[in-house]
């Protein structure tokens, strides 16, 4: 009896519900005017625009075409963005890599969003020796020290939460703290490494320490422990889809004191979601919103234009797009895989939204950061 | 230590409402309706549209139970009837199920999209209630209320009504029920109804609680969901109560005293050892009543 024969409904089922799934990925962004592509540089961007990560994602997109339209209208380079969903997985994010390094021939690489994936992803670029600039990238090991092809916009959590941390005592004087933290993500745990080391710094004791995992809903049974060994502060290292519901979750709870968050907090999304219970959240940032520097006004017009709302994201994004324009202007506008590589190594002290920008000596990102506090439902950069 | 016990009723709560639908089906058909999961989250979607549509959600609520159950009528008619007496329905049907929930999946992540949506912060009033040392929401209180009465009016529908006795007549010998006049297509349908409606109820309820409804949200039920009617007694809805809370419970207390990452360990821990013990699960009938 033939297997068609006798499974013919389970396997027609099966075969449209793959159908059904096979929408995930984008078509290429055929941005600054689809047909034009032949002269340009290809580059491309993994996102993800889907799974725990899509808030960031769709930010990131935002930014990316934004900069892609305004590089393509001062003319001189020109860019073709081609972006892809990682589905915030390393396995995607491979799969997308793969097809950018070997089908699509890109220049470079944008991505991909979560540091989990750029752990596993990056190390294909590298071997293939293709440029990747991590827009968000923020763990302290595991991306950049993967090798000289792999470079950084996205400040790391050593280089902002100290900062943060030391501001945030100033203004309202806590001495413990109730730690919790998503142990399954590269990102978060490396949030909460960093953090452990700035409340120590800052003489601040640690009352207790919770985990949780990324597709947990429920935070209630870790904040109930929290809060029972009453700390003055409770500090969190989330992505923001669950940073919204465990703040949500501990205001229901019944914790009124203040809140201080990992770069996973940067996000509208988190504050649109977690609603009144976000009020006073306080996260540092990499990106100012108040900067009067031309380079943000003409990123703020940009996303303004777009009918997006702004964050460290879609900023981070958008100079990632500069940055590679500039590394293409820097190689004399030669726009291969090496040029692209050594013109990177020549950009300094650039106008970007995020201040002046530099990379260190190991391709990381160099510029200055800043606080914020959530007040009347919006990001307020703390003077 | 009270607020941690408040916390895993009202998680266990959640867990027994998904589960006594999931065991109801295979109690009936001896199949494991795989897509009970993907129904969960459509109805926590259909009851978030409906909010969003400026309904109240107390009418959102039921309609979006009823729209589950209907859910299920469709489900037995398209995975389920067809391959109905067939030798080998019991894995075919696994399969096909297994099928319509990746389609259902997909169809909630076309309609709503990937990201997380919520409910509109004022669905539900926001009141806190103290109850010993220990303080839970009234929402939550609702949630575990919703929950018992539901499974109480399914007790004592299967125990008690005609319906009930049809159905528990099929669960024991579809033919000898066909002999004694019984509709079987009619009671299996109505079974997926119940069912499925009561997996709706859960999505919902789930949607309430955590506030936060995505296209995979059934996947953080579907695992504890099994586990739960594996322990209680395949097939056993008192079973299936009890082991949602004991989960709940056992859950809630690993998390607070050894960490979230042996959150499943140990409660899958726990059902190895119960099977051990009992290899029917907790209220597992013997295998003499099959005979």
């Amino acid at each position: 009896m033939s297997l068609a024969r006798r499974w013919p409904l389970p396997l027609a089922l099966l075969l449209s519900a793959a159908a059904c799934q096979d929408k995930g990925t984008q078509s290429p962004a055929a941005s600054g005017g689809g047909g034009a592509a032949s002269g340009g540089a290809v580059i491309g961007a993994a996102l993800s625009l889907t799974g725990p990560a899509a808030s960031y994602g769709a930010q990131q997109r935002a930014g990316i075409h934004a900069a892609v339209d305004d590089v393509n209208q001062a003319g001189g380079v020109k860019l073709n963005v081609m972006i892809e969903d990682d589905a915030s997985t390393k396995e995607q994010g491979i799969t997308v890599f793969q097809k950018f390094i070997n089908r699509d021939k890109v220049s470079a690489i944008i991505g991909p969003t979560l540091s989990n994936t750029a752990s596993a992803a990056d190390p294909l670029a590298q071997q293939a020796k293709v440029p990747v600039l991590a827009v968000s990238n923020t763990a302290a090991t595991g991306i950049t020290d993967i090798g000289n092809y792999i470079w950084r916009d996205s400040l790391m959590e050593a280089q902002v939460i100290p900062g943060a941390f030391k501001k945030a005592k100033e203004k309202l004087g806590f001495k413990t703290a109730g730690v919790l933290y998503g142990n399954d993500d590269v990102f978060t745990k490396a949030g909460y490494d960093v953090m452990q080391k700035a409340l120590a710094d800052e003489g601040v004791k640690v009352a207790g320490t919770q985990t949780f995992a990324k597709p947990d809903r429920d935070y209630n049974a870790q904040l109930t422990a929290l809060i029972a060994a009453k700390p003055d502060v409770l500090v969190v290292s989330a992505l923001a889809d669950n940073a919204a519901s465990i703040v949500s979750q501990a205001r229901q709870r019944g914790w009124t004191g203040p809140i201080l968050g990992g770069n996973g907090f940067n996000s509208p999304a988190f504050i649109k979601n977690a609603g009144a219970a976000a009020e006073g959240v306080m996260v540092g940032t990499s990106w100012n919103s108040l900067s009067q520097d031309p380079a943000n006004q003409k990123f703020l017009a940009a996303m303004k234009k777009a009918g997006v709302n702004p964050d460290q994201f879609s900023a981070q994004a958008y100079t990632g797009v500069i940055i590679l324009a500039e590394a293409i202007r820097q190689s004399g506008g030669k726009t291969g895989r090496e040029d692209i590589e050594a013109g990177l190594g020549k950009v300094k002290d650039l106008a970007t939204p995020l201040g002046k920008f530099s990379f260190t000596a190991n391709r990381d990102a160099q510029h200055e950061p800043s606080v914020q506090q959530v007040k009347d439902g919006k990001f307020q950069i703390v003077q | 230590m009270g607020q941690q016990v408040l916390n895993g009723i009202f998680l266990g709560s959640i867990y027994a409402l998904f589960a006594v639908g999931y065991t109801l089906v295979f109690g009936v058909l001896d199949i494991l309706n795989l897509a009970h999961a993907a129904v969960f989250t459509l109805s926590a979607f259909i009851a978030l549209a409906l909010v969003d549509a400026g309904l109240s959600l107390w009418l959102a609520l039921p309609a979006a139970v009823v729209a589950a159950g209907f859910i299920g009528i469709l489900l037995e008619r398209i995975a389920f009837r067809p391959l109905r007496g067939r030798a080998d329905s019991n894995i075919s049907g696994l399969i096909s199920s297994l099928a319509m929930a990746t389609v259902f999946e997909a169809i909630a992540l076309q309609i709503f999209g990937p990201d997380i949506s919520r409910f509109p912060p004022d669905t539900f009033p926001d009141r806190v209630i103290r109850i010993g040392g220990a303080t839970a929401s009234l929402l939550q209180v609702c949630i575990v209320g919703i929950s018992v009465v539901l499974m109480a009016v399914l007790t004592l529908l299967l125990a008690r009504t005609r319906l009930g006795r049809q159905i528990r007549a099929v669960a024991e010998s579809p033919r000898a029920a066909r002999i004694l006049g019984v509709d079987v297509n009619r009671a299996i349908a109505v079974a997926f109804f119940i069912s499925s409606a009561l997996g709706g109820a859960a999505g919902v309820l789930f949607g309430l609680a955590f506030n936060s409804i995505s296209p995979d949200v059934g996947r953080s039920v579907e695992l504890k969901g099994l586990a739960v009617i594996i322990l209680g007694g395949m097939g056993s809805v008192p079973g299936a109560v009890a082991a949602g809370f004991l989960l709940g419970l056992i859950e809630v207390f690993t998390v607070a005293h050894l960490g979230s990452s042996f959150r499943d360990a140990v409660s899958f821990a726990v059902l190895f050892l119960v099977l051990i013990a009992r290899p029917r699960g907790l209220f597992g009938q013997s295998a003499a009543r099959e005979a």
